[in-house]
């Protein structure tokens, strides 16, 4: 009886170094977002202090007031939403055929599209520019949607064909069967057996998906113009020769990251389930 | 598979070759058998697509290379010609490209390094920690990988403002410590240090996360076992963990090695768009070389030299892709 009680006690006591220094990464991992907030929220003369408050100071919104005002922002966000919708549409479609085709099919030349669809993803984005510029160049599409939509397909297929591969692994093929056997065509056991499971992954995906071209920067930059830029790019309007006001380009930050991190939050455990699963159990 | 085969042609863009052949009713035999055409039936838009947005840049990128292409081969008032092996005996030749190469690889293993270590140690104390602890860790870490890099880099560049950065201030509340006003980008390294925590910090997420998963897959009675039989913390982690987690170290550290060698906005936007020559990475260095110097072809040579260097790591990555595929 003493002796549980104090193995309780030395586990409770034990668990607390644990627990303080989980806090600790707590603290650590958070704070840049935490001072994101903080300043976007402060009044902008209180951010302009050599020893600021580590608590909030005030709380107004002028910060936000003055990021829209310094440049155009429905208007990226517009152009980002545009691009970020149609990459998913089309990857998502296009990469669940895919993804059905090398996880449910065996064929000649699997093994090779499966490698040559993973080393697409292996080649930085960067190491393409050049050629993507030259290439939207001739084809009349530098500084147009459709260019900058086409160039996104090229992480974002891969990816979409590899984590939905990932969902439908995860299928049993039992249930296709079964299906097919009742009587159902090997499309129509697709249809009402497999799809309803796969929806899920496929609205993570899509989520995801949605994400990474919204963040997507460097071709943003490159392949659009000043005055077509995307949401990303603008947050680089607070920076001018005269310096950067970082308040209100803190409550742009905000802006930008807020909705993209509660989407996040909303499938990230979907997704790390999806993309472990799919790597490990293949 | 009739019903996608009409709907994926209107996908595709500019249909550059012959839409996907109609497909015949194949006949079906057994689930994984499925007649030949079907597949690439299915695979055809995605492999057109990326044939496109893939496969003819990746090509001019090759071709460019060993050509003289500047301003005037972009506008057009000179043809391009080959230059045969010029371009990279140009970049070779020049001392600068190695120590950007150098300086690209101390710093894509210092952050794939610590990216690792940071979150295989945070994916273990995950394992120990109370329930709300490992929630307020989780919310942190899913909000800092869920920003935008370029959100991200600025919220950096302001945490370490030489004037009104809190990190300065927070260094100077340490006894006989005076940052405030230090300028952490005035020199190559020290920047280079902040971007690559920056760099780290946007990381460790997903390593703790993917590791988290695989720690939930190490039975349990192998590490008790080892325990009874006298091994230490470290042991049995050593023993027993680690080899379970072995597939997803690889791959994590590949990936990550891929994406640290890739590193561009961060030393971009902290740069203000000019990054100063002590803080060129590959990917900089190509950029400047193509589009602030005009010489496309360099910066060409320079990219694919990049890739060259990463086919090792990748060929590695590729193995273990290979096993998996063969499972299946």
């Amino acid at each position: 009886m003493s002796t549980l009680a104090t193995a309780g006690r030395r586990r409770g006591k034990s668990k607390l170094g644990w627990n303080l220094l989980g806090l600790l990464v707590f603290v650590t991992a958070g704070f840049p977002v935490y001072w994101m907030l903080n300043t976007a929220f402060k009044p902008a003369k209180d951010a302009i202090d050599p020893d600021p408050s580590l608590l909030p100071t005030g709380l107004t919104l002028d910060n936000f007031r003055r990021a829209l005002d310094i440049a155009d922002f429905w208007g990226p966000v517009g152009r980002s939403l545009i691009v970020s919708l149609s990459v998913v549409v089309i990857g998502v479609v296009v990469g669940m055929l895919a993804a059905l085709a090398i996880s449910r099919f065996a064929f000649r030349g699997r093994k090779i599209v499966i490698v040559g669809i993973l080393a697409v993803q292996m080649i930085p984005l960067v190491a393409m520019i050049i050629p993507v510029f030259l290439l939207l160049n001739d084809l009349n599409q530098y500084d147009k949607l459709t260019g900058l939509i086409i160039t996104y397909l090229t992480f974002i297929l891969p990816f979409t064909v590899w984590t939905l591969r990932g969902f439908i692994v995860n299928i049993p093929k039992e249930l296709e069967e079964a299906a097919m056997v009742d009587g159902c065509s090997r499309t129509g056991a697709f249809i009402r057996v497999v799809f309803p499971l796969l929806a899920p992954g496929m609205v993570a995906t899509s989520v995801y998906a949605f994400i990474q071209a919204w963040n997507e920067y460097i071709y943003a930059l490159m392949l659009m113009s000043q005055e077509h830029q995307t949401a990303t790019v603008w947050l680089g309007n607070f920076t001018t020769k005269h310096g950067t006001e970082y308040a209100p380009m803190m409550a742009g930050a905000t802006m930008m990251a807020v909705p993209i991190v509660v989407l996040f939050l909303i499938v990230q455990r979907k997704m790390a389930a999806g993309l472990t699963a799919g790597a490990v159990k293949g | 598979m009739s019903a996608a085969d009409t709907t994926t042609p209107a996908k595709v863009p500019p249909p550059r070759q012959a839409p996907p052949p109609a497909v015949p009713k194949a006949p079906r035999r057994r689930r994984t058998s499925g007649g030949g055409a079907v597949p690439w039936a299915l695979l055809a838009p995605c492999l057109l697509i990326l044939a496109l947005v893939m496969g003819y840049p990746l090509v001019r990128l090759v071709t460019l290379s060993f050509q003289k292409f500047g301003q005037s081969q972009l506008w057009g008032f000179q043809p391009a010609e080959s230059v045969g092996f010029d371009n990279f005996g140009e970049v070779l030749g020049d001392s600068e490209f190695w120590t950007v190469v150098v300086r690209t690889i101390v710093f894509a293993v210092g952050s794939v390094v610590f990216t690792m270590v940071i979150g295989m140690l945070i994916a273990l104390l995950l394992q120990r920690v109370s329930g709300w602890v490992k929630t307020l860790i989780n919310i942190a870490l899913v909000a800092s990988w869920g920003m935008p890099i370029i959100v991200a880099t600025t919220v950096f560049k302001w945490l370490f403002d030489s004037d009104y950065g809190v990190f300065n201030a927070l260094l100077s509340k340490l006894p006989g410590v005076d940052m405030i006003g230090h300028n952490w980008f005035a020199s190559g390294p020290q920047g280079l240090a902040v971007i690559m925590l920056l760099v780290v910090w946007g990381a460790v997420p997903f390593v703790v996360i993917t590791l988290s998963a695989g720690l939930t897959q190490v039975p349990s009675e192998l590490e008790e076992a080892a325990r009874l039989d006298g091994a230490g913390a470290w042991g049995v982690f050593r023993y027993v963990t680690l080899p379970f987690l072995k597939p997803i170290v690889v791959m994590l550290t590949t990936l990550s090695v891929i994406w640290d060698m890739g590193v561009f906005p961060q030393v971009f936007v902290m740069r203000g768009g000019h990054p100063e020559a002590e803080f060129q990475l590959l990917t900089t260095y190509s950029y400047d070389r193509a589009f602030v110097v005009n010489d496309y072809a360099q910066g060409s040579a320079i990219a694919l030299l990049t890739v060259l260097l990463l086919l090792g790591v990748v060929a590695v990555y590729m193995r273990q892709m290979l096993q998996i595929g063969e499972v299946e």
